[in-house]
């Protein structure tokens, strides 16, 4: 028996090319006769557009074309939101890639300029003239809800976008006859995504064939070609979206955006290839943002400590408008986990979506989840608190037993498995939880801050079965596809509907195929990101590629094996029922000398010379795979902080995260994934924040000013995991994309109102900058 | 963060890099790139043209002559980092040199074109100000034999926001500081912006001490103030004590008569008025380390308990000495 590939940390395939620079982005590519495109934005965050002239423009050097709202109103239909959540009255307004008569935010598409090079595309944009009439703005969700707010949409009253209310039990009730009551404020800040690659988009339209190619930064480019078709007209079979490397996406290169539908705008007038590119500074205001939530959160427990209820009034920030997915992440990916790790019988989330003069919110790393989690785990702490007991014991009383086939939670939804107390033992076993305790004590009496977060969460991802997706409202499918296609010298591509871009499926695809057909890695080759090559999929978000993408691809495997037994019988001479598998060998049971390997099946499948009576040649099969369920990984995460009381700041000491994905395919890949959310999410605990001025103008507009996490400024993260399987799922795997964004922002700040707590301070807004701790301090 | 159009001229001596510069005054100087770049590209700078004097190997190097250093000022912010001499004669700037930025700043970034630049956030100016640095410059020869070069004090340097007392065609060419005496101690300590490393407050203090007496004290702050700010109010408190933590702490609360009204630099992450409350911490503690105190009163300091003082490492928590 030899070492098992799948669960073996191999190195990732993908990076000697990422690291040596021959990887091609969006970016990279130029073609023949290329022009380029500059979008002048809105400097106001709410104004009318009295006039516009481009003449000027239109006479600098090098310039094609100017093009403004009028223009594009005539080529492209509105940008439509693909998550129309149901029974929630909601505003599907307006959504212009170019805006017409009103800027809603900071950054809203005025014009564009195409020119021969990009430098003429800039100095050409600063020539158009812009009349606006500045209109009143607002930023916050909870402000913009208000009576008298400005309005954004006429046909969104009060700036409401929706409101869903789900609800489990009867909560109304528990509260009623609570014994014990906690709340809380949470404003969960508005996050800039900062993926390394900004944004880019090359389209290239043959008028002769009627045929659009773009190339694209893009999580899902067969999303892409199908809502290309619905906004340009254009029929899905003349579209082809290319996504080549993608340097990160975190949720911002989900939806369809404005941009690249100009830039199709553009090519398609011009009948030449138009590239555009973001800057960074454009990124930060014409990217989508993730967050911006204030909930007002409340939790009702017995004096014993028994958690009876949860329930929250959130407004919800969208931005200006509806980005592709965003209605749905506070409220399925987000209402529908209240209940965490912990039996709770009673349950409701109430959440208004709100547009604001703001840049369109999306998902980011979590999305959903991490509000969730955040506000449950919060609410624990301050119920310990209320009722003086340990944090930990008190969730250990409230965490859901061991369950290894399904568990119905009162949202409705039903989880897959979760063993919760394994991960606290586990992590408090390693932290020496009692050890930790006794040193904080130790240095109180010094005066000095040491705090500690312990968080136990359990989200949901693998998004996701179809049918739930239909009632849900999300305007597509979310299952996955995989083609394992063998050649004649044995070696495979395998072509996937997903399209990783970092995540690093090019080694873990690889692996599963190795594990199921005996391949080596290296005879594996994965194809993905180009719709004319890939079967259908509906991209990478949402912890989903492995779960749903890689139970295709398994499933295809086992496809694979099954003709290849069939036809492994066939030249032995034997009965199918006597051929066994091992190891990518077909043999006689009993005599494993009289065998045919994977690759003489692969050859004789492709030359078909001596085929058993009916069978097709050709090695090759494919799954459209769509989960019976949603996968719920879940884990418990410590964070140990000191916090100095001098200037406020805070140094994260020390951080472990235990984590359930089930089986691993690849450990390194999995602790990459930890520690990269981890990081984001700490983040968003000390140091990131989007922050708008009166006017609706962005304060934190460049990484001068928006602090995004560096290597050394946190510590080394202590990855340790227990693995408790899917029931559902063909390889018992859950996704681990995100559960490190979902549980370290509110164990960082458990953590810091931990150490502060001799100091009278118990709530404090993120990012905890030592301003605010100071403030808080000193303010006692 | 596409740059205008500009004409780009490479210099090979400074004194044709002075030339240039007097037939185009609006020229800009540039040197590693590191401030201008960033600025032509957001076309906050519109430069018509750009002066390369990367190539003048004569503005390069480190050498110590009669208790002076001399640091030319194309000199790279990690070559000081890595210098053996700087570290020997003045470590101070061993560890600020390490402090900035991160790598691809400090192995690009000049000292030089730091200083000129006078970005009040920079740790440069403060600590080279505390140190009684003189800033070389040349310019065009006056004729009749007299060369153009001038020292300027530091103190006289930095003269505001993004200014300096450097004349319109005079190039920086070195930068002069007095080595520290074996009765002199110095340090610098920083809270650094988690997105730049830039000082969101700093201050850098020099102490003689003779007879356990502090018998001379210079004591700068940055990155509240547009130019580096002497505080002679807390030097004097500091004058004639022993550096004691009860001494240090009430000389360090006297920073608020250096400050006065003018406190500058309200930012999303620190209000102007926050950084008048925690800029005396962190020169209580640049003096506490200089003496080898610990920031908790009564204890030795074992390096091991520095939370949220920047002196000078890519870690914000270390501290050493």
């Amino acid at each position: 028996m030899t070492t098992r590939i799948f669960g073996s940390g191999i190195r990732r395939r993908e990076d000697p090319r990422l690291i040596t620079g021959q990887a091609s982005y969006t970016d990279d590519i130029k073609l023949p006769n290329m022009a380029y495109a500059a979008i002048l934005r809105s400097p106001h965050a709410h104004a009318k557009i009295k006039s516009i002239d481009t003449s000027a423009a239109a006479a600098a050097p090098g310039v094609v074309a100017v093009y403004t709202g009028a223009d594009t109103g005539a080529g492209l239909n509105p940008i439509p939101c693909a998550w129309l959540v149901p029974d929630c009255d909601i505003k599907a307004v307006t959504y212009l890639a170019i805006a017409t008569d009103t800027v809603r935010y900071t950054g809203d598409a005025v014009a564009v300029v195409v020119a021969e090079d990009r430098y003429q595309a800039e100095d050409a944009v600063e020539l158009i003239n812009v009349d606006y009439e500045i209109l009143p703005s607002v930023t916050n969700p909870e402000a913009a809800i208000q009576p008298g707010a400005p309005q954004l949409h006429e046909d969104a009253p009060n700036n409401q976008a929706f409101h869903w209310v789900a609800a489990g039990g009867d909560t109304d009730a528990a509260f009623e006859s609570a014994e014990v009551i906690v709340r809380d404020t949470i404003i969960q800040q508005r996050l800039i995504p900062n993926a390394i690659e900004p944004r880019s988009a090359l389209a290239s339209y043959l008028p002769a064939m009627g045929e659009l190619t773009m190339w694209n930064t893009t999580q899902a480019p067969h999303i892409v070609r199908f809502l290309t078709s619905l906004i340009t007209g254009l029929g899905e079979h003349k579209i082809r979206i290319i996504a080549p490397e993608v340097g990160g996406g975190f949720g911002a290169k989900v939806p369809v955006y404005p941009s690249d539908m100009i830039t199709v705008f553009c090519s398609m007038k011009l009948g030449r290839p138009v590239k555009w590119t973001e800057t960074r500074t454009e990124n930060y205001v014409s990217t989508t943002h993730g967050r911006d939530h204030v909930g007002h959160v409340e939790m009702a427990a017995t004096r014993e400590g028994k958690i009876t209820g949860v329930r929250s009034v959130v407004y919800a920030g969208m931005g200006a408008y509806l980005s592709t997915a965003a209605p749905g992440i506070p409220t399925i990916l987000h209402g529908l986990m209240y209940s965490g790790p912990y039996d709770i019988p009673n349950l409701k989330a109430d959440i208004y979506g709100v547009f604001s003069n703001t840049t369109p919110v999306e998902a980011y790393r979590g999305a959903g989840r991490p509000e969730a989690t955040f506000l449950l785990e919060r609410l624990v702490n301050l119920l310990a608190d209320e009722l003086g007991v340990d944090p930990v014991e008190l969730r250990r009383k409230n965490l859901i037993p061991k369950f290894d086939d399904g568990h119905d939670v009162a949202m409705g939804i039903v989880y897959d498995s979760g063993d919760y107390n394994l991960t606290l033992d586990t992590a408090l076993e390693h932290v020496n939880y009692q050890h930790l305790r006794e040193e904080q004590a130790h240095l109180r009496e010094q005066n000095q801050y040491m705090g500690i977060g312990v968080t136990c969460y359990c989200e949901l991802c693998g998004l996701g079965p179809s049918q739930v997706a239909g009632a849900g409202g999300f305007g597509g499918g979310l299952w996955e596809s995989a083609v394992v296609r063998f050649y004649a010298t044995g070696k495979v591509n395998i072509f996937v509907g997903t399209s990783p871009h970092g995540q690093g499926e090019e080694t873990t695809f690889a692996q599963i195929l190795s594990d199921e057909l005996g391949v080596p890695v290296d005879d594996i080759e994965v194809i993905h990101g180009d719709t004319d090559n890939t079967p259908m999929g509906w991209g990478t978000y949402g912890s989903r590629a492995t779960v749903v993408g890689g139970a295709a691809l398994a499933l295809s495997a086992r496809k694979i094996k099954d003709k290849g037994r069939a036809l492994a019988a066939h030249l032995l001479e034997a009965a199918e029922e006597d051929i066994e598998y091992e190891d990518g060998k077909f043999f006689v049971r009993g005599s494993p000398d009289q065998n045919k390997t994977i690759q003489d099946i692969a050859l004789m499948a492709n030359v078909a010379w001596n085929m058993p009576e009916g069978m097709e040649p050709g090695l090759e099969a494919t799954t459209f795979y769509d989960p019976p369920n949603f996968v719920f990984p879940f884990g418990t995460h410590v964070a140990v902080v000191m916090v100095n009381p001098d200037n406020g700041y805070v140094e994260l000491t020390r951080y472990v995260a235990v984590d359930d994905c089930g089986p691993q395919i690849n450990p390194m890949i999995v602790e990459g994934q930890v520690h990269g959310g981890v990081v984001q999410g700490v983040g968003q605990a000390l140091w990131e924040g989007a922050a708008y001025d009166e006017g609706g103008q962005l304060l934190t507009g460049s990484m001068m000013d928006y602090a995004v996490p560096r290597a050394h400024m946190v510590p080394n993260i202590e990855v340790l995991s227990t693995v408790t399987p899917s029931p559902h799922n063909p390889l018992g795997v859950k996704g681990i994309g995100e559960t490190g964004a979902i549980a370290s922002t509110v164990t960082v700040y458990n953590a810091v109102i931990d150490a502060l707590k001799p100091l009278g301070v118990t709530k404090l807004n993120m990012p905890l900058t030592p301003e605010r701790i100071w403030l808080a301090i000193h303010q006692q | 963060m596409f740059a205008t159009e500009f004409e780009y001229r490479k210099a090979t001596s400074v004194a044709q890099a002075i030339e240039f510069l007097t037939a185009n005054p609006e020229a800009k100087l540039i040197a590693g790139g590191h401030s201008l770049i960033p600025l032509m590209k957001l076309r906050q700078v519109r430069a018509p043209a750009v002066i390369d004097i990367g190539g003048i190997d004569e503005l390069r190097g480190i050498s110590i002559n009669n208790g002076v250093i001399r640091i030319g000022a194309l000199t790279t912010h990690r070559e000081i980092e890595a210098s053996s001499e700087i570290a020997e004669a003045c470590h101070i700037m061993t560890e600020v040199a390490g402090g900035i930025g991160d790598p691809q700043v400090r192995n690009r970034g000049t000292i030089g074109g730091n200083v000129v630049h006078a970005d009040p956030a920079s740790d440069w100016p403060t600590v080279l100000t505390a140190l009684g640095a003189g800033m070389v410059v040349q310019g065009p020869n006056r004729g009749l034999g007299r060369r153009g070069g001038r020292t300027i004090p530091a103190a006289e340097f930095f003269t505001g926001l993004l200014e300096t007392s450097i004349g319109p065609n005079e190039v920086l060419t070195a930068i002069e500081v007095p080595r520290l005496a074996q009765n002199q101690v110095a340090e610098y300590a920083k809270m650094a912006h988690p997105a730049t490393h830039f000082a969101v407050v700093g201050g850098a203090v020099v102490v003689t001490i003779d007879g356990g007496r502090c018998t001379a004290a210079s004591v700068v702050v940055g990155g509240l103030v547009p130019a580096p700010l002497r505080a002679r109010a807390v030097e004097t408190a500091l004058i004639g004590q022993e550096l004691t933590t009860d001494n240090i702490t009430a000389a360090t609360e006297r920073i608020n008569i250096d400050l006065g009204s003018d406190v500058f630099g309200d930012s999303v992450f620190a209000s102007a008025e926050f950084r008048r409350m925690v800029v005396g911490v962190e020169v209580k503690h640049a003096l506490f380390h200089a003496v080898g105190l610990s920031h908790h009163a009564g204890e030795e300091d074992d390096g091991h308990d520095d939370h949220g003082h920047d002196h000078g490492h890519d870690h914000d928590h270390e501290h050493n000495h």
